[in-house]
């Protein structure tokens, strides 16, 4: 019977993790805006040599 | 001999790029419309580059933006203070700013402005919330100035919003985000604890090891220490400051709730008496605060909370020894002289003492004829200066303005929305009362046999009795009205706004630009037969010149040609003048075009423009209000509420209105805004629930007094006073459809309120003979809030289909 409890040790680690993960997402901003990054995601920019650090810059802002 | 009114045929116009509707034709290429200057912006590139490298692009070619536009305009922003009030943050070499841009409105407009890189390489970063209509900002500050930035922006057509509203932008950003966080936890430990529980829903209790159990229990306990500790302290903060005003609302008997479930179940739990109710606690938790997540849908873009702040500049053009100096409006005094150039507003009473003034005050009245002003004349603050610069002598501070006075009142300063619902403020009270006395009751009776079942049966009963149904029927139902009435084009600033309006019974309508159409005004010719080619002439003469007037007569003679015109000239303020095929026309005042001769009838509040051919006397053109469509049959159909009218202008249209409104309407003309203002506190006074509907900033003390405060709007993105809603102007015949749905959303909350009651009932049978198990408790209280939330939506949807809303 005790093995249960290793069961639920288990589950909670794995929903835990989706928790923390949920927690993640808002903080980093994930829930602010819900509209836009649908768009954008079609202007994928396919150019990159030139402006490796202006994007390095925002990549970094953005994350 | 009256004739030509004009009709308006509107065809949809649809933008070449993205599809979208065009409002006006005014933005195109050759023959290729479009909806803003971002999707033409991206039609030229594309063109430029035989429209195959989309993406491909290194920069815009020929797309320099042309900063010289726009002159001294944005030179307020070279301005230390202007500046340190407008960006977010700054760390000397790199700058964020965060601009609100109006004109955006499709995705050309997020793909150009997240590529502002292009055009110059020192912004190098730009990011768009749509919803928001925000873009954030970073550029380097010694590459650029944030001046060069505006005007980059401007030049594309995104000319971000700048205004004095900026100096105190609060955000609360973070109060969302705690929702989410809190949804989250209390999920995750209504799952968790559920689970747990299943081997006591299952009866397999007696298979269980008690060691098993203990370790089963304390984790759920566990579990439900965040949820206890965080997620609902909102409510406890709620029901204390309530009670600290001596009212009890809803959250109270929630709170009593909560703390009673958590205690018991921690009790059972620790003596190893019991299972505890902790999946009740957190599913409880769950749907409150689902509850609020769905409630809290807001507008993002619009804004309910407009003062006189928004509509003013940053800055203006002080003239100071001869120099021309930019400074911040708060700190204009008395006598400081100002230049006013066009389009710009007057920020301050002040006298004219140099130029010629046409003053538009459509912000203020709703009324787009400018007002012409000579020099010594004063001039409001709120008016905007149409053609050259003038020059004005600041008589009072911005704040002591006559027009910004009325937000002195105290209306103005008195928070007006409650952040309960009315309906449930009431409930709740008696709700607490009854159910205490059931707990109280049912305690003493078993108390006669045993202690322990006493104490039991106390808390069960507050445990069931928690009225979580209740408390998620309202954001629920009329939550969903909003959402409904925002696919109306009827935006509410919160849903406790329907009960509000279920409550109104006396409609005070504004007349300009609320009753009457603001921006299309009708014109009509009156005098001589005017044959095809004098139509042209007319046509061709009005082209030229930039008065609102003429445009309309331009519109007025949209099927006639264009011809040549010789020796023309415009005199301001007296009217325009030139040679169209060998025949002189004069288009103007009356003094301009006839020189004292015959008179023709005219009425004399109607605004005129004479027309002479060959010093030959046509007629004339009278702008005369148009009344929205379906007006007639609005009053009509809106007979169970007194109807008032308040009009600023004067009583040129009573007549006219009479015919419209009924009998025993009230019709008040040459109102002030603090008059208006007035008559709203008096019918309030009289214990009158009063929903006002208004349009221009003379308005807005009477829409911030009165109960529900309705803003009509031609264009919702546009300015609008502080109130309660928009509502889109093509959709102002729907208002008695509103009221009447608003009705019927508080009748699903009433039916809600029986069904939670009947839930609470059954639940409480249980509790009183002191055989509430977890079991029971843990089935009734998702399934009465399930069955709530579902009639909730399910009969606000079909009313609203059944009214065809949706």
């Amino acid at each position: 019977m005790y093995v249960v409890i290793i069961l639920m040790f288990f589950s909670l680690l794995v929903a835990g993790g989706f928790l923390i993960a949920f927690l993640w997402a808002v903080k980093s901003g994930q829930y602010d805006d819900k509209y836009t990054p649908s768009v954008r995601i079609l202007f994928d920019d396919k150019k990159k040599e030139e402006k490796t650090e202006n994007k390095k810059i925002e990549n970094k802002k953005t994350n | 001999m009256n004739q030509t009114e004009k009709i308006e045929i509107k065809e949809d116009l649809i933008c070449y790029h993205c599809g979208d509707k065009c409002s006006d034709n005014s933005i195109n290429i050759e023959d290729k419309l479009f909806c803003c200057n971002g999707c033409k912006t991206v039609y030229e590139i594309l063109s430029q580059n035989d429209l195959c490298d989309y993406y491909n692009l290194n920069s815009a070619p020929g797309l320099n933006p042309n900063k010289n536009l726009f002159k001294h305009k944005f030179e307020f922003l070279d301005d230390e203070t202007v500046k340190q009030k407008i960006i977010n943050f700054t760390d000397g070499k790199i700058t964020t700013v965060t601009f609100f841009v109006r004109q955006m409105h499709c995705s050309s407009c997020i793909w150009l402005l997240e590529n502002l890189y292009k055009f110059d390489p020192a912004v190098f970063y730009s990011k768009v919330n749509f919803l928001k209509k925000e873009i954030s900002i970073k550029f380097y500050e010694e590459k650029i100035s944030l001046r060069e930035v505006v005007e980059i922006l401007a030049s594309l057509g995104y000319e971000p919003e700048l205004n004095l509203d900026q100096l105190e932008k609060e955000k609360n950003k973070n109060q969302n985000k705690s929702l989410y966080y809190k949804i989250g936890i209390a999920g995750f430990a209504f799952g968790n604890i559920m689970l747990l529980s299943f081997p006591e829903y299952l009866s397999i209790v007696d298979n269980v090891d008690n060691d098993v159990r203990f370790f089963l229990g304390l984790l759920s306990l566990l579990l439900s220490l965040p949820v206890f500790f965080y997620c609902s302290s909102d409510y406890f903060k709620s029901a204390y400051n309530s009670l600290k005003k001596k009212i009890i609302n809803i959250d109270f008997p929630i709170s009593l709730g909560i703390l009673v479930l958590f205690f018991r179940s921690a009790y059972e739990i620790i003596s190893q008496t019991g299972p505890g109710f902790l999946d009740s606690l957190a599913g409880l938790l769950f749907f409150l605060l689902l509850g609020k997540l769905f409630q809290s849908k807001t507008y993002d873009s619009i804004n309910f909370d407009r003062n006189y702040r928004s509509y003013f500049p940053l800055a203006v053009i002080q003239k100071k020894d001869e120099k021309e100096i930019s400074v911040p409006v708060s700190n204009l005094k008395k006598n400081d002289i100002i230049v006013v150039r066009n389009n710009e507003l007057i920020p301050a009473d002040s006298i004219l003492i140099k130029g010629k003034a046409n003053i538009d005050y459509s912000f203020v009245t709703g009324e787009h004829e400018p007002v012409e002003k000579n020099i010594g004349n004063t001039i409001y603050a709120g008016g905007k200066q149409i053609g050259s610069a003038i020059e004005l002598s600041i008589q009072k501070e911005v704040s002591q303005s006559y027009f910004t006075q009325l937000w002195n009142d105290n209306s103005f300063s008195e928070n007006k929305e409650d952040a309960y619902y009315k309906f449930t403020q009431t409930i709740s009270k008696y709700f607490s009362i009854i159910v205490l006395l059931i707990a109280f009751g049912a305690g003493f009776y078993w108390l006669q046999f045993e202690v322990e079942k006493a104490v039991n049966v106390f808390t069960a009963v507050l445990i069931i009795a928690c009225p979580c149904a209740l408390a998620i029927s309202l954001p629920f139902t009329l939550g969903n009205t909003l959402r409904i009435f925002g696919r109306n084009k009827f935006y509410l600033k919160n849903d406790i706004v329907v009960e509000n309006i279920a409550e109104i019974d006396t409609i005070v309508f504004d007349k300009t630009g609320t009753i009457t159409k603001s921006n299309s005004a009708g014109i009509q010719f009156s005098g001589d037969e005017i044959n095809q080619e004098e139509k042209s002439k007319i046509r061709t003469l009005v082209r030229n010149s930039s008065h609102p007037l003429s445009k309309k007569i331009y519109e007025l003679f949209n099927d006639s040609k264009i011809l040549e015109v010789q020796d023309f000239s415009e005199i301001t303020g007296e009217g325009i003048e030139g040679k169209v095929n060998e025949s002189l026309i004069k288009i103007g005042s009356r003094k301009f075009v006839n020189q004292n001769q015959s008179e023709l009838q005219q009425s004399k509040f109607d605004t005129t423009v004479y027309v002479s051919i060959d010093e030959i006397q046509k007629g004339f053109f009278k702008i005369n209000n148009i009344y929205r469509e379906g007006l007639k049959e609005l009053i009509d159909s809106l007979k169970n509420f007194k109807i008032k009218l308040l009009s600023g202008d004067n009583e040129g249209e009573k007549e006219n209105l009479k015919k419209i409104f009924a009998e025993d309407a009230e019709l008040l003309f040459n109102q002030t805004p603090k008059d208006k203002l007035n008559f709203i506190s008096k019918l309030q006074s009289e214990g009158k629930k009063v929903l006002m509907l208004g349009d221009g900033l003379n308005d807005a003390g009477a829409l911030k007094k009165s109960n529900v405060g309705i803003s009509i709007s031609e264009d919702i993105n546009n300015f609008s006073p502080a109130c309660d809603a928009i509502l889109d102007a093509e959709k102002f015949n729907k208002i008695p459809d509103f009221i009447k749905f608003s009705h019927s959303s508080m009748k699903v909350v009433k039916i809600n309120l029986i069904i939670s009651l009947l839930y609470n009932v059954i639940g409480i049978s249980f509790a009183v003979k002191g055989i509430l198990s977890p079991l029971i408790a843990a089935i009734l209280m998702p399934l009465s809030s399930i069955t709530v939330v579902l009639i909730a939506t399910l009969f606000t949807n079909l009313i609203a289909k059944k009214r065809g809303l949706i």
